[in-house]
């Protein structure tokens, strides 16, 4: 099909305006990241500092304990992954190859749990979880994350063993393969990938996750990124907006390198899910 | 709910014998534990007057929860202007990623960079990009009113903490987080619309538009659907990106529903009373949205 020049250029144009519209915030993050203050009070910012620092990485770490907050995400959002996957996988499994009741309920809540705000899960699970002593606590925060991880870890998961057919594992058992090395020696190599892929869509997830963490965590040194964040800006609102832009670019590096990697095969897999008739 | 009956079609009936049991548990434990269960003591709460912090027991109050929350004007404007920003957000970011995915589906030359660019607004947390906004709309260091000024289109504002611009401010940084979700899922459902129908209809001379409504859209339809009402249901329950931008301020004016039911329960420790808010929440935007979803699968069956 051929399209016309002035359609091209239309398009072309539209292209750029979503680019920009696109990228614009995130520019600017980055260079109010390297500005001195001198610029920062100046009423005519630019987009390029004309005097770039490092003062205010330096200062971010001073004014908050990034490096400890750094840690706590990456432990939280480390173990929440693995261990959805390690337990997703198997239920998965069996939800996509076997029609049972059980199956559907569990189908019908990855579905109904996107539905519910989150403050009618967070005040049952405080309550909980202060009974056993959890709160205030990285363990209890990476129960409640592994558990939120579950629904699109699942979605995910049934989509990636559906595309493994299973007359490979009909073939396995005729050859006299046990159930258990059918699963191990045939499936799961095939689901690798599509394991891996969720794993690092789940530790995105639960890296950037603020609402459980703000409240669920209350001394400094326990608390992950996104609320450290939060502590930049100052009871009226008002930042001090160098180190905090900082602070903040630093916490999306692993958020963006680890997304760049995954992309890809998210997207096949939310097609798998979801479009596959 | 295809997605659902599709799941079914290609699996065999077989109840579950020990070894799918061994397979299953160490999943559904905790979602029993930390999902389900939290969730029915949730609308349990509701009708109890639990606080936090207090030493006598929890009374059942019956629906006395929810007869006051009959009467908290505030609540209820807090949830009008849930509902704008939810369609607020909702609409124009459906348009948008409509937009980016039709383009996207075109042969341009520029399109890898559109892909890697729409990664940034969805891998980054919530609350950087709440940072990130509120030094694009600061007043003085902020580089929307610098630009403003360079187009001499006045000296600016606080966005912000104006009382009519905050919400439209804060809607658009809404539009912004979420458009590549929605610009994926339409991408999604473009790749399968028939290649030879599209074809065929520009042989017969149908133009674009023509080409877009008799071709396109009826493909497209389920999936717009779907991530429609995915969005309406995320953004009215959304959290983070509000909290770091205005707190709910100024005035309340961009005070949402789970930011209300938020300070409700963890600043002045009513748990049963915002958990009856969150009862409100759900019950109310299930029904709203099964009317959208019934209004637009009966506008389908007429066309």
């Amino acid at each position: 099909m051929r399209t016309g020049i002035p359609a091209r250029v239309g398009q072309y144009a539209a292209l750029l305006a979503y680019l920009a519209f696109l990228a614009f915030p995130f520019l600017w993050l980055i260079s109010t990241a390297f500005k001195p203050p001198r610029e920062l009070g100046s009423l005519h910012p630019t987009w390029i500092p004309e005097n770039p620092t490092l003062d205010n990485f330096r200062q971010a770490f001073d004014e908050q304990p990034l490096l400890d907050a750094a840690s706590n995400s990456l432990i939280a959002a480390l173990s929440a992954a693995l261990i959805a996957v390690l337990i997703a996988t198997p239920m998965a499994y069996v939800m996509a190859r076997r029609r049972t009741r059980l199956a559907r309920a569990a189908t019908g809540w990855v579905v109904v749990s996107q539905a519910f705000p989150l403050v009618l899960v967070i005040i049952p699970l405080f309550l909980v979880l202060k009974n056993l002593r959890l709160i205030d606590s990285l363990f209890g925060l990476i129960l409640v994350y592994v558990v939120w991880a579950l629904p699109f870890a699942l979605w995910m998961l049934v989509g990636y063993v559906r595309a493994v057919p299973s007359e490979l594992e009909e073939a396995a058992a005729v050859d006299g393969a046990g159930r258990l090395r059918t699963l191990v020696s045939v499936t799961a190599p095939l689901l690798a990938p599509g394991i891996v892929a969720t794993g690092l869509f789940a530790f995105v997830t639960a890296w950037n996750e603020f609402f459980f963490a703000l409240v669920l965590l209350k001394t400094p040194e326990k608390q992950t990124l996104p609320v450290i964040l939060t502590h930049f800006i100052g009871a009226e609102g008002v930042a001090d907006l160098g180190p905090l832009a900082a602070a903040a670019f630093l916490a999306t590096l692993p958020s963006l390198v680890v997304f760049a990697i995954v992309q890809r095969r998210i997207t096949g897999g939310m097609l798998a899910g979801a479009v596959k008739n | 709910m295809t997605l659902v009956t599709a799941t079914w079609r290609s699996a065999r009936k077989v109840p579950l014998d020990r070894g799918a049991w061994f397979l299953v548990l160490p999943a559904l434990i905790p979602i029993l534990l930390l999902s389900v269960g939290p969730l029915l003591y949730g609308i349990l709460l509701a009708f109890t007057d639990s606080q936090s912090g207090r030493t006598e027991p929890t009374q059942w109050i019956g629906g006395l929860n929810f007869r006051d929350l009959l009467q908290d004007t505030l609540f209820w404007e807090s949830f009008r202007i849930g509902l704008v920003w939810a369609v607020g957000v909702t609409v124009p970011q459906f348009l948008l990623a409509l937009g980016l995915a039709l383009l996207l589906n075109q042969d341009l030359k520029l399109r890898w960079l559109a892909r890697a660019l729409a990664i940034i607004p969805w891998a980054m947390p919530e609350v950087v990009v709440g940072v990130m906004w509120r030094l694009v709309y600061n007043p003085d260091a902020g580089i929307l009113n610098e630009t403003l000024r360079d187009l001499g289109l006045g000296d600016g504002r606080d966005w912000l903490s104006g009382l009519a611009t905050a919400l439209p401010a804060v809607i658009v940084v809404g539009v912004w987080a979420g458009m590549p979700t929605t610009t994926v899922a339409l991408l999604a459902g473009l790749q399968n619309t028939p290649r030879e129908l599209h074809e065929a209809a520009a042989m017969d001379g149908a133009g674009a538009w023509r080409r877009f409504w008799t071709v396109t859209w009826p493909a497209l339809r389920p999936v717009a659907l779907a991530i429609t009402a995915l969005n309406l249901i995320w953004n009215f329950n959304s959290f983070a990106l509000v909290y770091v931008l205005t707190s709910g301020g100024p005035g309340g004016r961009t005070r949402l529903p789970m930011l209300f039911a938020y300070e409700e329960a963890f600043r002045y420790g009513q748990f049963g009373y915002a958990a009856a808010m969150g009862c409100v929440m759900v019950a109310l935007i299930s029904v709203l949205l099964a009317l959208f979803l019934v209004g637009r699968l009966r506008g389908g069956d007429e066309s």
